[in-house]
């Protein structure tokens, strides 16, 4: 009774979502505010039928109803309650169902706290909010129904992959999709913007906290989903290039490079249709994700079961969403007037060349993923792009964005100068030369590359400090004024020191862990003894467990390190028999200098055990440094000027910033 | 001009969604094997002590086509599949099994668990007779046809639908 309830709300919510497509939007047309104001209460109607329907699936996952096929085919009894209820999304329908409930709940949220979006607008919207929501709401009805029956029902279930039986499943799906549905908002208003011909400082400041929710969400979606690669998978490495992390990926370069642009459209009243474009991209690329992961065109680690007529469902929205957005965008987006202009070396120069870097990045990742499927397509043959190309083409885009990061940050609207900007940057350029040389000298001459990346990962953080300390006018004023300033900066001043902070850190951990890992694969007899860098491991026990679903192989390491315990690190070979798979359990042991990272392999012929060690130096700092970047964002979210809600002032900022920068370039432009 | 910078996003759209929709007809789980359409390499392996004197090498194969099954007493999968394989010599088709980086002991143990219908076992204990057929992984398996060459390549564990759309047909056609 549940489940058909389940079934009934979601078919209600696709009526729901018509309505929100087409009556808002003939509204808005003819200035009718009944219409307009049917946007809310269906936006609003439609979250709450959605969460039934969440509801109802997750109760069937809970109660283990094994008369739905869904649950029959990716549940079981003995699963523990967490992967019952986080198992409802590791499965095509039912990860499709939480896509649909985050889109219904990102409408919600704008139908409640978008009070101050002028009605049309919000109406338009919300409108193209419905559309994207009918168009997922069909897919789920008609392909993918999470609710379908089986008669009659088994007694057991099949199970879930036992990959997925892990925490990582509860949260890196759920705030990837955040994230990725997230930019369905920007698109929207993008599309509002296109079919109003209006694209302005108040528009940049709508679109701006939506992005940014989202662009945090997607960064803590990939983070934690990179972290639970590295500690399942047991490969030692935290990022493959597979096209499934890419598909998330280039959603948000695209995202990164709308959050910069949209500054320039506030401040400056320019790159406005540019700006519109990186909003259809952002979202287009995670509609493309969807299509990648769900239509089996490519081969993937993620890859839900192929069905070729999901895919060809997929393919046909996405014609329609990307090919329709971007259609409107070639009719009405010559009509935008450029804005205010601007000298190449300036703020707005540096925030051009962030989004050429990005966008160029974005396109270098796009051809990796996609040129193994064009080439087969004409008859090319099978090939898979790795690591290399990325190499020999990612990494040298991000190097000069890298540098530019805090020199564009310190200079001026409309005109600078790079040299005064250094000027400004001396205290950080010291601290990178003082990190360079230290760097250089503790490794060996042959990391030279090394030294490089920890150098310019230091002139992120220090650049990035030294731009707090310039505002504030740190060691030029007497302090007390300068904590006057501190405390009048706005909110959004310390998310761009914090985000840049952090993404120095997360390059810290990452020049760390690719350079200086070691490494060491070898055969061990329980008792044996080995050494990797500074620390003795001796394989102490090989012997079996038993979990609630699984039997394992469980070897123990006891580490030392002149002498001195460090720690006992557990590694197992988990088999699932229900499933009839196995699974790797990375033995870990992290600290703030070092992860150490075991694994257990097979046992060889002559029944000693195949073991990897690694030592990953710095590895934390990745997963902080994306932390920190997130919270950076976040702290951005909470700044006056774009609290949602909060009255709108379209014009006070325009032409330069109002913000209190007594030693920072907005005065120094105006000045 | 300016108007034509404005449809080139729309444009490469389209050239993507085109390559999209072909890419769509294919089927990416199929791994194209080297060998494909071409004589069975040369192999000669020994047998699993206690098993038989025969092992199993290249002039086991031709005269009338074969299974060759790539297994291991250490593949989970492989264990999935052993019934099937079984089910599929007892019907008379011959079935050759080619032992992949595996102890003896414990392939024989194995067999002797979950029974043992393969015509032929060579022991191929590091592994190189598997890198001579390109094996990816176990378990996999190979049609040969009466001439000796590989016609067919199925990569993880049979599973009953694929024996009725792939290999039996396959089987039928050599036989015409």
């Amino acid at each position: 009774m549940i489940v058909e309830l389940g079934h009934f709300a979601l078919v209600v919510a696709l009526g729901l979502a018509i309505v929100q497509s087409t009556l808002p939007m003939l509204g808005a047309q003819r200035h009718d505010l009944t219409l307009m104001r049917l946007a809310n209460t269906t936006a609003l109607a439609q979250f709450g039928c959605v969460t039934i329907a969440f509801a109802a699936l997750t109760w069937a996952y809970v109660s283990s109803d094994f008369s739905v096929v869904n649950v029959y085919q990716n549940s079981h009894d003995a699963k523990p309650l967490i992967y019952k209820i986080s198992g409802v999304w590791g499965n095509h329908e039912g990860s499709l169902v939480l896509w649909v409930w985050i889109l219904a709940l990102c409408g919600a949220a704008v139908a409640w706290w978008g009070r101050n979006l002028p009605l049309p607008f919000k109406a338009r919207s919300l409108a193209v909010q419905g559309l994207i929501g009918v168009a997922f709401l069909l897919f789920l009805l008609l392909t993918s129904n999470p609710f379908e029956r089986l008669d009659p029902a088994p007694l057991e279930g099949q199970g879930l992959n036992p990959i997925l039986q892990d925490p990582g499943l509860a949260f890196h799906p759920p705030m990837l999709y955040l994230g990725y549905v997230g930019l369905s908002v920007t698109f929207a208003f993008a599309m509002a913007a296109l079919i109003e011909g209006r694209v302005d400082a108040s528009w940049a400041r709508w679109v701006r906290p939506w992005t940014l929710a989202a662009w945090v969400a997607l960064t803590a979606g990939i983070a934690l989903g990179s972290w639970w690669a590295y500690y399942t998978l047991g490969w030692g490495g935290w990022w493959f290039w597979d096209p499934v992390e890419n598909a998330s990926f280039m959603p948000w370069l695209a995202a990164t490079a709308l959050l910069h642009s949209a500054i320039v459209v506030e401040k400056r009243d320019t790159l406005k249709a540019w700006t519109i474009l990186l909003a259809i991209v952002a979202f287009s690329l995670s509609l493309l994700g969807t299509f990648l992961v769900r239509s089996g065109v490519l081969t993937s680690v993620h890859a839900f079961a192929v069905d070729p007529d999901r895919g060809s469902f997929i393919l046909y929205m996405l014609i329609l969403a990307i090919g329709g957005a971007l259609a409107l965008f070639a009719w009405r987006a010559p009509l935008m007037q450029p804005g205010g202009a601007f000298a190449p070396v300036s703020r707005e120069g540096g925030l051009l060349l962030n989004n050429l870097l990005l966008a160029t990045a974005t396109a270098t990742v796009l051809l990796g993923t996609l040129y193994p499927l064009a080439l087969e397509v004409v008859g090319g043959g099978k090939i898979s792009v790795g690591p290399p190309f990325y190499n020999a083409t990612f990494v040298p885009l991000m190097l000069p964005l890298l540098i530019a990061v805090p020199i564009g940050a310190m200079l001026a609207w409309k005109r600078g100068s790079v040299v005064a900007a250094l000027g400004r940057l001396k205290v950080a350029m010291a601290a990178t030369l003082i990190t360079a040389i230290l760097t250089f000298t503790l490794l060996d001459a042959a990391s030279l590359g090394a030294a490089f990346g920890f150098a310019l990962a230091a002139w992120l953080v220090f650049g990035a400090l030294d731009d707090l300390r310039a505002k504030i006018g740190l060691f030029q004023l007497p302090l007390p004024r300068a904590w006057q300033r501190l405390k009048g900066l706005p909110a959004s001043a310390f998310a761009v020191s914090i985000a840049h902070a952090g993404l120095g850190v997360m390059i810290t951990g990452m020049i760390a862990t690719s350079v200086l890992q070691s490494e060491r694969i070898l055969a061990m007899q329980p008792g044996d003894t080995t050494t990797i860098g500074s620390y003795d491991v001796r394989l102490a026990s090989v012997g079996e467990v038993e979990g609630p679903n699984w039997i394992a192989v469980r070897a123990v390491f006891e580490t030392t390190r002149n002498g001195s315990p460090v720690a006992d690190i557990v590694s197992e070979k988990r088999f699932y028999p229900v499933e009839g798979q196995s699974t790797t359990q990375v033995g870990l042991d992290t600290s703030f200098w070092r992860d150490l990272y075991f694994v257990l392999g097979d046992q060889t012929p002559e029944g000693a055990w195949a073991v990897r060690l690694y030592v990953n130096p710095l590895a934390a700092w990745l997963w902080w440094g994306v932390g920190i970047m997130s919270f950076g964002g976040l702290v951005s979210l909470f700044d006056r000027r774009l609290r949602v809600g909060a009255p709108t002032t379209a014009t006070a900022h325009r032409g330069g910033s109002a913000e209190p920068e007594p030693d920072g370039p907005g005065a120094r432009a105006s000045a | 001009m300016r108007r034509l910078l404005f449809i080139v996003p729309a444009v490469v759209f389209l050239v993507i969604a085109t390559f999209l929709a072909i890419g769509l007809t294919r089927d990416p789980s199929e791994l194209p094997s080297a060998l494909l359409d071409r004589p069975a390499p040369d192999f000669d392996l020994p047998p699993l002590p206690g098993r038989d004197e025969h092992g199993f090498s290249r002039d086991d194969l031709g005269g009338e086509p074969v299974l060759v099954n790539v297994f291991a007493s250490w593949c989970v999968p492989c264990r999935v599949e052993h019934p099937l394989i079984n089910r599929l010599a007892e019907t008379g088709i011959v079935v050759h099994g080619l032992n992949h980086k595996d102890q003896a002991a414990n392939a024989q143990a194995w067999l002797d668990e979950l029974g043992d219908n393969f015509t032929r076992v060579g022991h191929d204990l590091d592994g190189r007779a598997g890198i001579e057929w390109g094996v990816y992984g176990v378990p996999e398996t190979y049609i040969v046809d009466a001439d000796g060459t590989i016609v067919h390549r199925h990569v993880g564990p049979l599973r009953p639908e694929d024996v009725e759309r792939e290999i039996r047909p396959i089987l039928e056609s050599l036989k015409r």
